[in-house]
């Protein structure tokens, strides 16, 4: 795993392609349209404790949250827009 | 507008049911934007959750793990604080704050 905070805005990230919901009981906030998507860093939006750990009222580290763009065509064809802004905790981003 | 949505990845797991965004029925759908008067259950199950949160005996993290938790045939059914009481319901049962038996007495009460 990366240290903390490791992407500076203008990075390529991909979402990990991961499906943990598949796995059993989770909560992520993830969606699923993104996993294995790729897209730019905007901004590092400050640490925050992990909720996929406090919806289970487990310690919860603080993680890295980010304000993450990608292009809307890429993930629907026929969409509109330009920018499409999700906030993406940093183990869900790996390098692209 | 239709949205096409892009193929996920032919072996991917399907999405969880809670999981809406981006989901061409729902983004084919118009938002109602309009106020909505807020009943009094509603009052009262926000009010149960602002306590429980207040005594750390449930967070907002979990409220919202158990309404995912909900199958999802009653998860369409639901109003959205339906949904809210039957994951405080679930979450105190859980953590033993409440019994099955005194939820049962306590309802049969009302």
């Amino acid at each position: 795993m990366l240290a903390p905070s490791s992407y500076k805005p203008g990075s390529a990230v991909r979402v990990r392609d991961d499906w943990p919901e598949a796995r059993g009981p989770c909560h992520i906030r993830t969606p699923h349209y993104l996993r294995g998507r790729t897209g730019r860093v905007v901004r590092h939006l400050g640490d925050f404790p992990n909720p996929e750990d406090l919806a289970f009222a487990r310690p919860a580290a603080r993680l890295p949250l980010y304000h993450v763009a990608f292009t809307p065509q890429s993930v629907w064809p026929d969409a509109g827009g330009t920018e499409l802004l999700v906030e993406l905790y940093e183990p869900w981003l790996e390098p692209a | 507008m239709t949205h096409q949505q892009a193929a996920p990845p032919p072996e991917g797991p399907p999405r969880a049911h809670h999981d809406m965004g981006g989901v061409p029925k729902f983004l084919c759908e118009g938002i109602d934007t309009e106020p909505h008067a807020l009943t009094e259950f509603d009052r009262t199950v926000d009010a149960l959750r602002g306590i429980l949160g207040a005594k750390g005996m449930m967070s907002v993290d979990e409220l919202r793990r158990g309404i995912e938790a909900i199958p999802e045939a009653d998860y369409l059914r639901l109003t959205y604080y339906e949904r809210w009481i039957r994951s405080i319901a679930d979450n105190l049962l859980a953590r033993g704050v409440v019994t099955e038996a005194e939820l049962r007495a306590a309802l049969d009460a009302a």
